[in-house]
């Protein structure tokens, strides 16, 4: 129950903040959520939770952020609507830092940004309606305005028919709709998404971030969201930062760190999504040419639509593909080729520098008989 | 008539457990709303008033019942103005009652998802609210269900009242079985507390069955 705590927590002295000053500064501007040298470390833990945390996330788009368990995607998330208090740094929503705000301003905060869960965290003893009217009841509106807006919201996510079931008799699939449902009915401007999909299987997770764009796209609102699974960044996320041990160590738009990862950890996360060897070939692998006349393999990350023609031969030799395929992430195309060269005039080190002008990315595998 | 006595025994026992279980109902869901949400990183956290409170349930819960009843008799004369009958056994069975309740409603309170609490806080929902809409609602047939146990330790108890002079069914049990060995008014009473407990018993879990949408 530490975050229940957050709410009546002692206030740290916030640093004098200047609305007026940041205002007239366009890049501050641009920013809907901007974190300052964000901290969190838990007491009775020596390694902080979260460390000089710099980042601006954009009215409108939809942000990722991804770690392995334990980076610290969650306590981040958190301190977006203060279910989590950063022990140094601010958090500024529309640059207003949200630190020194009272129950009074901090409920009217939350009421601002929804948020749904991994485990969807439903009312098990309310209905569907009920789960969703909730918000709207303790904010004393008016029944007729209640009624109204569950209506319109569970329409939105096609649960209409199910208003008076309880969450018991429900999918992941349609407990997920109900907690988005129940997000959207204070018409929020930001989207809080806690491991949203991580329950779900691949079909339900497809359905549901189509349904995350969908309202992304019509309500306009900003989309942060938190998973340690890259195929949920690519599917619907234009920028994404990349957690280790509660340090940034990756940033960008999706597809230029999916088309270049720069960090191990990135790579790792990448791994799942990665075009593979067919087995037989991962096992004739050789980690050294055994005779003079042996393949090297490489696998070439490319961005953008190079022409392969030019590319085989620049390489130079037979250049067969091994396995390859091209997806769109953001509206650029990110390919991958696992090719095999043989009889190049280049050696290794040469057909990798030759590679590198191609491709974001290119790495040796091996080398085959 | 003996049936005219065992119905005045009846109807006192009801009227001491309904009494007591009333009061115990509405004093013990606040206080273990009280126990779960002062507890450290509760809603409203007050480890000191924490520490005090769940001495006090302790302190009363530790006390066997006769002993308790004769510990009390002069808290009870100062309350009702008696120590004999139905209204000076309905003092102490209220107060071994009150923190026993108490006790178990917290264990259902405790249950409830941490998740749930989050969901609440995201949603912009105040303390108080997140006690009625969530806490409560979510515990209701852990609550009703132990409420049930309580309702059958204080029969369970009442009896042991009406040994010195209650009034109610085990008064009679004891005047007429063991001081007059009358095996069959003896036999009577047993039948009856055994219904009474039974019906008691079936009530609760049904409605707590009824409550649980899990």
């Amino acid at each position: 129950m530490a975050q229940a705590s957050a709410l009546r927590a002692p206030v740290p002295p916030a640093e004098p903040f200047k609305a007026e000053e940041t205002a007239l500064r366009p890049e501050v501007n641009q920013a809907h959520i901007r974190f300052i040298g964000l901290g969190k470390t838990y007491p009775g833990q020596g390694q902080p939770a979260l460390q000089g945390i710099d980042l601006n996330i954009r009215r409108g788009e939809i942000f990722g952020i991804i770690g392995r368990s334990g980076a610290g995607k969650s306590s981040l998330l958190r301190t977006i609507n203060r279910l989590e208090q950063p022990s140094q740094g601010r958090v500024l929503i529309d640059q207003v830092d949200i630190a020194p705000f009272d129950e009074d301003r901090l409920v009217a905060l939350r009421r601002r940004i929804g948020m749904i869960f991994q485990h969807f965290n439903l009312m098990s003893a309310k209905t569907v309606w009920q789960n969703v009217e909730l918000p709207l009841k303790v904010a004393g509106v008016a029944k007729a305005e209640r009624q109204r807006k569950v209506r319109e919201l569970l329409e939105l996510v096609g649960l209409a028919e199910k208003h008076q079931v309880y969450p018991a008799q429900l999918s992941g699939g349609q407990k997920q709709r109900v907690g988005i449902a129940r997000a959207l009915v204070h018409d929020p401007e930001i989207l809080l998404c806690d491991e949203a999909t991580s329950a779900l299987d691949p079909e339900t997770t497809a359905s549901i971030l189509e349904l995350l764009r969908d309202i992304n796209r019509r309500l306009g609102l900003t989309v942060v969201l938190i998973t340690h699974e890259m195929a949920v960044i690519r599917d619907i996320c234009q920028r994404v930062v990349v957690l280790e041990r509660g340090e940034i160590v990756e940033q960008g738009e999706v597809w230029q760190v999916f088309g270049a990862p720069r960090h191990d950890i990135t790579r790792t996360l990448l791994a799942p999504l990665q075009t593979k060897l067919p087995a037989a070939l991962q096992a004739s692998l050789r980690a050294q040419p055994v005779s003079r006349d042996a393949a090297v393999v490489l696998r070439l990350d490319l961005v953008g639509e190079p022409e392969l023609s030019t590319l085989f031969n620049d390489l130079g030799g037979r250049v067969r593909l091994l396995q390859g395929g091209v997806e769109t992430i953001g509206e650029q195309a990110l390919g991958q080729l696992i090719l095999s060269v043989r009889g190049s005039s280049l050696d290794t080190h040469q057909l990798l520098e030759r590679a590198r002008r191609w491709a974001a990315d290119v790495e040796v595998l091996g080398h085959v008989d | 008539m003996w049936i005219d006595r065992l119905l005045q025994g009846l109807l006192d026992t009801l009227l001491m457990v309904g009494v007591s279980s009333l009061v115990a109902l509405l004093v013990g869901v606040p206080m273990a709303v009280l126990l779960v949400t002062s507890d450290k990183g509760g809603i409203f956290e007050a480890p000191a008033l924490n520490r005090v409170l769940g001495a006090i349930v302790n302190l009363f819960r530790s006390i066997p019942f006769l002993i308790l009843m004769v510990a009390l008799i002069p808290f009870t004369r100062l309350v009702v103005g008696t120590t004999y009958g139905v209204w000076a056994a309905v003092v102490p069975l209220t107060i071994a009652a009150t923190p026993f309740f108490a006790r178990i409603a917290e264990v259902s309170l405790r249950e409830v998802d941490h998740g749930l609490i989050e969901a609440a806080q995201a949603m912009g929902c105040r303390r108080w609210h997140i006690v009625w809409h969530v806490l409560l609602p979510e515990a209701l047939p852990g609550i009703v269900g132990g409420f049930t146990i309580t309702l059958v330790t204080l029969i369970n108890s009442s009896a042991m009242a009406g040994a010195i002079g209650a009034g109610g069914l085990g008064d009679i049990a004891y005047r007429y079985g063991y001081q007059r060995f009358d095996s069959q008014i003896m036999l009577t009473v047993i039948v009856m507390l055994v219904a009474l407990v039974a019906l008691i018993q079936l009530g609760g879990d049904r409605l707590a069955k009824g409550l649980n949408k899990r």
